[in-house]
């Protein structure tokens, strides 16, 4: 084995999403870095859908960007059609999605990574971890080079023991044309975590020309395309549409014939797959009175003619899928460049992380993206760029950074993972925030900003345009609060025009804007402040007056569970000894190990009474630590 | 654990006593004190002194009890915060008036052992005494934990869950709307939001009805005798008991005092007050026993009004059907055997009315009937069906349960968003969980994953 002179600060195995975001947050945090990935051409691509957003995933990339992460900037710079969802719906639920230039996202990626200070780009496919005692050294490579470093996080994606199913065929790899990693996740599961398996799948890769689109119906995107990042002032990429396309029920008699040679259905697959993203097989199965299913035709860059249809993965064998694409309406004739597979890889249960995501058994180690039993681009680069941060402020010896439930998605994603584990996939959802309306893309960067600048992650000047912004939006508020009608003409003509007769004099801005039919823009009709008010500004005080009520409400929740979630469990807490849980408690509370009352709170089976007995033992450690206390706690 | 908040609980046991104790303790027991509690002398509390005045309710000011009222300020106090404790009489209904005002001015209904939790949490008591409270408090959890099973096997918490899933069903057409705009299941179906959400409102209003039923079977209620001398209110008193414990004569006034008797109807406990007979009198003993009996009738849960059917309805009938207005009453036509020379006038055309003969006993049965019908709504007691919530804090939890989901019928008729809609669902389901359990987000996924086909 022979080891490389420099030791690392940070090493970071994997260079997909959650990978590159780690090693980009920890050499910025002036860490020395290193990224390891089985394929230096294969950095941050697209294995899925070449797409980036949607509901709650968007909030994932705002919250990125917020923070100092590099997923919204890149797919700014690469995205050729970007939406807006829900807009019909209120601001907190609105989300942006967008489709990406494939290769172009890819290479922009590692142009950043490569221009980066302190960041070192390797090939090589690591194949254990390197420990002195129990103390985490670096990592082995297959090519037996041996890397040093203080601190390692682990985004393997797909790639640990992978093993790629088309029909009854199978055989190993990390992602159609890679090769997987054999021997990390073995040594892994011998050091005490609980190694299990999941499943996920991919659709075919189309050849454009073969498909009539003219009988498809085009979706455009919106004009002018709003960005991603709060640092990008505009999208300059040339936009183009997706396609819509629909099964039928021959396509769904084409797939019944083959399911007796489907590995899922046959038993060959033993992982778990996600509920929300089922193979065509499975919605025809679950569901046999849909007699359509939907697709979007996805295109996968400007300068290629393969094309991405959504909803539409399988893992049937190759003579049912050609048949079953043929058979939608305009792709008649169309020929498949990649067939659709699904891949089996191991996860690890988080479970066995922390907050910060540094695994419970093995200091300095961490944790981010599929490892973790999480699904999605989003997902993964949340994960990555907080476990690259936290790496870095260990190296730097400072506490860790953890996102609150009420602060961020990356914070309930987290808290869900290390407080539930997962047994399947786990997707991000609004619908999993309880406070749903204070986590909203718009406001991401009030709520993360600070916490961006503070870790060193946000520029000053960068923060400088951030903490203008915000003064603005009190100050407004401020402004419209105050600022109270006088009935003159212009005044008296908004009210008549607007139907608002039984509006009194001395009505102030701010109550006349709580109105549901009036928005903050009309008030410009007779007050030309609001008209010299930057959008970005406006947006925020008009949904803090509208949401109000809802907002106050979720923040009195956020208040009321703040002490549980402030509260610490003692790490060596003895479960079994405390008088007054159920054995059941006691068991779910030893196998979880949370860090907090409120994570304890949250875990199934965790009753309230179990939460009082938990709090009442805390209170008398705190007094025996502090000497107040007259004896020793019997537990 | 919500340490910041003020909690309140009866401190005195259950049932009827001399004196009942609403104790309320944390940083707002004095304000509730202040509007609560009006001072015979002066206006303000000194700590550890026993008041004397009277209690008020906090939004009419109507005089709920004569009352004395002590607050004890932190650190000197059971459990070392602010505790305030009001002194009543000790009957069912005024200390539950009394707690149930204290709720109104902000306090929480405490937990089980909460109180001594405190003292334990703010450091008054130490740690043995705090084992003892640990030892409490599982004791509590696992009674609470059979009472939960019991429940479970049983019809009420099935009724709950058939609530909590229609709402986590309407919950779910509104977060797959949220969720998965891109998807093809179509618009948020507003006619079938109505009817999940109608439905549970019809179930948990039909659950808080049965809270009062439930307390009646529990308590049983009081039913009070009036009637002007002679109309036969002692025999029924008798015929009802089944044997002779009034004095029964045949001369006016010779039922002086208030005779109290309970009686078993068919499962509802009913304790049976007979009055001396109401009529204009000098005699100073029946004249006394006649003011009880007016007193009285606000105190009733039911008023029996005896008329003899075979004499004229006169002024001395009028004077108790004035006292009896907006009361619950039964008429009881007495006399039934007899020629019926009686007429009614037309106000009384809506009350309810038995006619029977008290002394030969035709017609009694009628009577014990429309009694229990009356209270228990057609309910068969003996049938294993009856569900009834026990607790207050069953009843807290529906009530925020159903005044939540009316704020949400009123935002979808008004278009509200969705996402604040899908607050208020959650809130009721919370609400509604507690009596039961908890509903997570992965339930409500759950739904969506069963009932829409989504993926992308």
């Amino acid at each position: 084995m022979h080891c490389h002179e420099t030791i690392y600060d940070v090493i970071v195995v994997g260079a997909g999403h959650a990978g590159c975001e780690a090693a980009l947050a920890a050499a910025r945090m002036g860490c020395s870095t290193l990224l390891l990935t089985i394929n230096l051409d294969a950095i941050a691509l697209m294995s899925c859908n070449p797409a980036i957003g949607g509901l709650a995933k968007g909030h994932l990339v705002r919250e990125i960007d917020a923070l100092g992460g590099e997923m919204a900037r890149n797919i700014d710079a690469t995205g050729i059609q970007f939406r807006i969802l829900n807009t019909r719906k209120g601001p907190a639920v609105r989300a942006s999605r967008a489709q990406a230039d494939k290769q172009l996202y890819r290479l922009r990626m590692k142009r950043v990574l490569e221009q980066q200070d302190n960041l070192y780009l390797k090939q090589g496919e690591v194949t254990g971890l390197y420990l002195e005692e129990d103390e985490l050294r670096g990592v082995d490579t297959r090519s037996a080079i041996r890397f040093l470093g203080k601190t390692v996080v682990l985004t393997t994606g797909t790639f640990m023991r992978g093993l790629i199913h088309i029909g009854l065929t199978n055989y190993p790899g990390g992602r159609a044309g890679d090769l997987p990693s054999v021997g990390l996740s073995d040594q892994l599961r011998q050091l005490g975590f609980l190694v299990g398996r999941l499943k996920t799948g991919t659709p075919a890769r189309l050849d454009g020309r073969t498909i009539d689109f003219s009988r498809l119906k085009p979706q455009y995107g919106d004009d002018p395309p709003v960005p991603f990042s709060f640092s990008t002032e505009r999208i300059t990429m040339p936009q183009v549409p997706c396609h819509i396309a629909y099964t039928n029920p021959r396509s769904h008699e084409i797939i019944r014939s083959g399911l007796d040679r489907s590995p899922l259905y046959s038993g060959i697959i033993e992982g778990i797959g996600p509920r929300y993203c089922p193979s065509i097989e499975d919605k025809v199965v679950r569901f046999p009175d849909k007699e359509r299913h939907q697709t979007f035709i996805e295109p996968e860059g400007l300068e290629t003619v393969e094309v991405y249809p959504s909803g539409m993965s399988t893992s049937l064998p190759i003579d049912i899928q050609i048949p079953f694409y043929r058979s939608i309406e305009g792709l008649e004739r169309v020929e498949i460049m990649r067939p659709a597979y699904a891949i089996e890889y191991d996860y690890v249960d988080p479970i066995q992380l922390h907050a910060s995501l540094e695994t419970k058994l093995i200091r300095n180690l961490y944790h981010a993206g599929q490892i973790n039993g999480t699904s999605g681009y989003e997902e993964a680069a949340g994960q990555g760029l907080m476990a690259g941060i936290n790496a870095a402020l260990r190296v730097k010896g400072k506490a860790p950074l953890v996102l609150g439930r009420s602060e961020a998605y990356i914070g309930v994603m987290i808290d869900d993972l290390v407080t539930l584990g997962t047994k399947e996939p786990y997707r991000m959802f609004t619908s999993r925030a309880e406070y749903r309306l204070l986590l909203r893309e718009d406001n991401a960067d009030v709520r993360l900003r600070e916490s961006g600048h503070g870790i060193g992650l946000v520029r000053d000047d960068v923060f400088g345009r951030f903490l203008k912004k915000r003064e603005m939006i009190a100050a407004e508020y401020e402004r419209i609060c105050s600022g109270r009608l006088v009935m003159d003409e212009r005044e008296q003509g908004f009210l008549s025009r607007h139907g608002l007769a039984d509006v009194q004099k001395g009505t102030t801005l701010e109550q006349l804007l709580r109105r549901p039919e009036i928005t903050y823009g009309e008030l410009a009709e007779f007050d030309d402040v609001s008209r010299e008010t930057p959008p970005d500004v406006s947006e925020q005080v008009e949904i803090q007056v509208k949401y109000r009520g809802y907002i106050e409400r979720q923040l009195e929740q956020v208040e009321r569970a703040r002490k549980l979630e402030g509260t610490l469990l003692p790490e060596g807490l003895d479960y079994f000894s405390i008088n007054g849980l159920t054995t059941e408690v006691r068991e779910k509370l030893a196998k979880n190990r949370p860090d907090t009352l409120g994570q304890a709170s949250r875990i199934p089976g965790v009753t309230p009474a179990a939460m009082s007995v938990l709090s009442i033992v805390l209170k008398a450690k705190n007094w025996k630590n502090n000497g107040r206390g007259t004896g020793s706690v019997k537990q | 654990m919500y340490i910041e908040d003020t909690i309140a609980a009866i401190s005195t046991p259950q049932g009827e006593g001399g004196i009942g104790i609403v104790r309320v303790s944390g940083n707002r027991a004095e304000a509730i004190g202040l509007r609560l509690f009006r001072f015979r002398k002066g206006d303000a509390f000194s700590s550890h002194f026993l008041h004397y005045g009277a209690l008020v309710a906090p939004d009419n000011g109507a005089v709920l009890d004569e009352a004395m009222a002590v607050l004890m300020r932190a650190p000197h106090s059971y459990t070392r915060e602010d505790v305030l404790e009001l002194h009543c009489h000790g009957g069912m209904l005024v200390v539950e008036r009394i707690l149930a005002s204290a709720l109104a001015c902000g306090a929480r209904l405490a937990e089980p052992g909460e109180f001594t939790r405190r003292a334990f949490i703010n450091g008054r008591i130490d740690l043995v005494q705090a084992e003892a409270v640990m030892d409490v408090i599982a004791a509590k959890t696992e009674a609470s934990l059979a009472l939960a099973q019991r429940q479970r096997a049983g019809a009420l918490s099935a009724r709950i869950d058939a609530v909590r899933q229609a709402l986590t069903r309407s919950l779910a057409f509104i977060e797959a709307s949220i969720d998965f705009p891109e998807e093809d299941i179509g618009e948020t179906d507003t006619a079938l939001l109505l009817s999940g959400v109608n439905g549970a409102l019809d179930e948990i209003g039909s659950l808080l009805d049965g809270f009062d039923e439930g307390r009646i079977l529990r308590e049983g209620i009081s039913v009070l005798i009036v009637g002007k001398p002679n109309a036969g209110k002692s025999s029924l008193l008798n015929r009802l008991l089944k044997e002779n414990r009034a004095i029964v004569t045949h001369v006016p006034g010779t039922t002086r005092d208030i005779i109290e008797e309970t009686v078993n109807l068919g499962g509802l406990a009913v304790r049976l007050l007979d009055t001396a007979g109401i009529r204009h009198t000098d005699d100073v003993v029946e004249r006394e026993g006649i003011n009880r009996a007016l007193d009285k009738i606000p105190q009733a849960d039911l008023v029996l009004f005896v008329l003899d059917s075979s004499r004229p309805f006169n002024v001395e009938d009028r004077q108790i059907l004035d006292a009896v207005a907006g009361k619950t009453a039964i008429l009881v036509l007495n006399k039934c055997d007899l020629p019926l020379t009686l007429e009614l006038p037309a106000e009384m055309g809506e009350l309810p009315r038995v006619a029977l003969s008290a002394g030969t006993g035709a017609g009694i049965d009628g009577l014990r009937e429309l009694i229990r019908t009356t209270f228990l709504r057609g309910t068969a007691l003996d049938s294993r069906e009856f569900v009834a919530i026990s607790r207050a804090r069953h009843r807290d939890a529906l009530t925020s349960a159903r005044s939540v989901l009316r704020q949400f019928l009123s935002g979808l008729e008004g278009g509200r968003e969705l996402e604040t809609l899908a607050i208020d669902l959650r809130d009721a389901l919370s609400a509604v969980g507690q009596v039961t359990g908890e509903t997570t987000t992965d339930d409500v996924l759950d739904v969506v994953f069963s009932s829409f086909c989504i993926g992308k």
